[in-house]
């Protein structure tokens, strides 16, 4: 149980051309871990290899210190990014069935279908063909097939897509809850405000490569420009201190001064507010910090 | 084990969803009606007709013949004084005129039949036999033979050879028909099955294809347990239909058994008949009573599950390789095509089952269920059985694995409709 999740230098070739190129991560039980980068990226690739729906041509796919086997597939739940499941099948008799092929018996797979089932109040739902309900319907009972199996790890490949903002919400509220009791999670999706919410770890993968990886604070504390967001009271202006900062910008807002400061010295920032307190009285003070999105746009847009 | 009992848990959903559905059970049960009606519709329709009896009006000039034609249950002949105008228009209930001019013993060619309508070839020909008779005697009478009666009756010998047939056991009757109406059951059945069935193997992969579920598939089980359980899944519902197909058609005929019998037993003037009929039927329970009945099953059923995975095979790859259900007729196609041309030469060889395309064809796996079911009855040398089974189930399970690569990728491959070539292509990764 609680077992890192590792792959080791997956190489994955198609006949004309190369989805994954020696590609590492490394996923730490109980987190989130979001795999990142633009379509055609080989998020879906590593997914299956992970999955054990297709196999990598190097590289390995590791659980703790031995390598995945066929039967660890019992212990991953999977929403894959092209939903579908059998339209004219009753929704109850389905999941049970998806269940007992990721080796749960029948009637714990009841059991705990019922306990979900309460828990959407979708009872109703239960002896209806998938292909009565809507599209949102359809998707919970989607994610309930996902964890019914109660796996260890979850793996979402753009879990956000097509599901509405309600669904979406809802997704976001119980992939949280599930880290929370201890589930590892690896979801893939482009959606980077989603990122920030959910994920603890990332890596971003581009040009079948990994670009980019760590915890998302870390990655973010990387892409630091250097520049505050400082706002003082018009009574006195910033004097202009080349070795420490330089000064991008300045405006008269109101009674205030509004700059765009650049740091141009190896100081903390509690080091910083002292600095330009000693010359003007500061109303806010932010380090712009940049969000995964402008994270993503750089490193991918550099690579093109 | 866990293999094992995945391909068992897709058989079971296969088998039950299909079992289950408001379609199949109503096929199920009017299927066997529905067929005996399409058998006994057409004889019910010529017995219709035939109670409806055509005037046919004998103009006879010679006063030589008109006494010769007797009536039957479909034509009435009436002898008529001669050809009135009113006999070409539509009110008459006149159906033909058979005019005669002259004495047909001297002028062959003076006799003609008239309708408005085409003259339907029974009658024709039972004028023709009927007056050719009277010609014949005609003629014989004008030798002056005496006893000449005597003599034609004497002449007459219908010779029937027996048909007998050397076999291990020692002399037996022969019975060619009856062989290859056997042969051409069993073979019908056979192809029937594997195309049904086959095709919705093939069906039910694309639409699982297509519902995009099969990604949620096989990260629950493997590719070739999938195809497994798909395909011996469908086979058994398949199975299950024939069975109850065989106890409603048993039923049936021992109820209309019982039911004949006890009319045959109530009308006494119905002996001979049932005597004649008790005869025929003895005749052919003597002859499956001949038959090697427990080689014709077991080879039926080792036929029909071989060519059946051997074609399911087949077909699960190809509607893996198809992105959308009407691409699926296309991709039959050249399966089809080797089905229809195994059934035309089963048909061919029940009329000479040792010639050398029965012979070779009962060894290539692709057509040997249908045509080797075809000569069985005729009686097939051990060895020759036995190399075409191995043959058909070595070629299954090399079919069943190279399917089982191709449904692996095609599966997953979305966008383009892959062309064969890709399709072999496949086979390597």
């Amino acid at each position: 149980m609680n077992q890192i999740l590792e792959a080791r230098g997956v190489v994955k070739r198609f006949a004309t051309h190369t989805a994954l190129d020696g590609v590492s991560i490394s996923v730490q039980p109980g987190r989130v871990f979001g795999l990142l980068g633009p379509n055609g990226a080989g998020k879906t690739t590593l997914i299956r290899i992970i999955n054990r729906i297709t196999m990598p041509d190097e590289g390995v796919v590791m659980l703790g210190d031995r390598e995945m086997t066929d039967a660890d597939v019992a212990r991953i739940g999977y929403l894959p990014e092209e939903r579908g499941l059998y339209k004219k099948m009753k929704v109850g008799e389905q999941a049970v069935y998806l269940a007992r092929l990721k080796g749960l018996d029948s009637r714990t797979a009841t059991k705990r279908l019922r306990q979900w089932f309460d828990k959407f109040d979708i009872n109703p739902w239960w002896n209806k063909k998938l292909e009565e309900l809507s599209k949102g319907m359809q998707q919970k009972v989607q994610f309930v097939i996902t964890v019914l199996h109660e796996p260890e790890f979850l793996i979402f490949d753009e879990p956000f897509s097509g599901f509405d903002p309600v669904n979406a919400e809802l997704l976001k509220k119980e992939i949280l809850e599930l880290r929370d009791k201890g589930h590892t999670i690896i979801f893939s999706t482009h959606n980077m405000s989603s990122v920030e919410e959910v994920c603890d770890d990332i890596a971003l993968i581009d040009h079948s490569r990994v670009a980019l990886s760590g915890t998302v604070e870390e990655v973010r504390s990387r892409y630091r420009s250097g520049l505050y967001d400082v706002v003082v009271s018009d009574s006195a202006t910033l004097p202009v201190m080349t070795d420490k900062y330089e000064i991008c910008s300045q405006q008269k807002r109101g009674g205030n001064l509004c700059y765009v400061l650049r740091k141009t010295y190896d100081g903390t920032n509690a080091d910083f507010i002292r600095l330009l307190s000693e010359s003007a009285d500061i109303r806010t003070f932010a380090e712009q910090v940049p969000s995964m999105n402008d994270i993503f746009l750089r490193v991918v847009g550099n690579n093109d | 084990m866990i293999m094992k009992s995945k391909i068992w848990i897709v058989t079971q959903r296969e088998f039950a969803t299909r079992v289950k559905k408001k379609s199949f059970i109503i096929m199920t049960l009017l299927m066997p009606f529905l067929m005996s009606a399409l058998m006994f519709l057409p004889l019910l329709l010529s017995l219709i007709e035939s109670s409806d009896k055509k005037t046919v009006a004998v103009v006879d000039q010679t006063g030589l013949y008109q006494a010769e034609f007797k009536s039957n249950d479909k034509y009435l002949f009436v002898p008529t004084e001669k050809m009135t105008p009113q006999m070409r228009s539509d009110s008459t209930d006149v159906a033909a005129v058979l005019l005669i001019t002259a004495d047909l013993s001297e002028k062959p060619g003076s006799a003609a039949l008239y309708s408005q309508e085409e003259i339907p070839s029974d009658l024709s020909d039972l004028v023709n036999s009927t007056l050719t008779d009277v010609v014949q005697r005609q003629k014989f009478a004008k030798y002056n033979i005496p006893e000449l009666d005597a003599i034609i009756d004497d002449v007459q010998t219908p010779v029937e050879v027996e048909k007998i047939r050397w076999t291990d056991e020692g002399e037996r009757q022969s019975m060619s028909d009856f062989l290859s109406g056997v042969g051409m059951l069993l073979t019908f059945v056979i192809y029937m099955f594997v195309m049904a069935y086959g095709a919705m193997v093939l069906q039910s992969v694309s639409e699982e294809k297509s519902n995009r579920i099969v990604e949620l598939m096989v990260s629950s089980v493997k590719p070739f347990q999938l195809m497994m359980g798909k395909i011996i899944g469908i086979g058994l519902v398949g199975v299950f239909q024939v069975l109850i197909w065989a106890v409603i058609i048993a039923s049936v005929m021992a109820i209309g058994g019982t039911m004949t019998g006890v009319a045959m037993f109530g009308s006494g003037d119905m002996t001979a008949m049932q005597g004649a009929d008790m005869d025929a039927g003895m005749k052919i329970f003597a002859i499956i009573s001949q038959l090697p009945l427990l080689e014709i099953i077991s080879l039926f059923v080792l036929y029909f599950v071989g060519g059946y995975l051997l074609y399911a095979s087949i077909l699960a790859a190809l509607g893996a390789s198809v992105n959308d259900q009407q691409d699926t007729g296309q991709m039959m196609m050249p399966v089809m095509i080797v089905m229809v041309f195994a059934f035309y030469v089963g048909f061919y060889s029940s009329m000479n089952p040792d010639g050398p395309m029965a012979f070779w064809c009962s060894f290539v796996p692709f057509t040997s269920p249908i045509v080797m079911m075809v000569r069985i009855p005729f009686g097939v040398p051990l060895y020759q059985e036995i190399i075409s089974v191995a043959l058909l189930y070595a070629t299954a399970i090399a079919l069943t694995y190279l399917g089982s690569r191709i449904y692996r990728i095609g599966i997953l491959m979305y966008g383009k409709k892959p062309s064969f070539k890709e399709i072999f292509k496949w086979l390597k990764f």
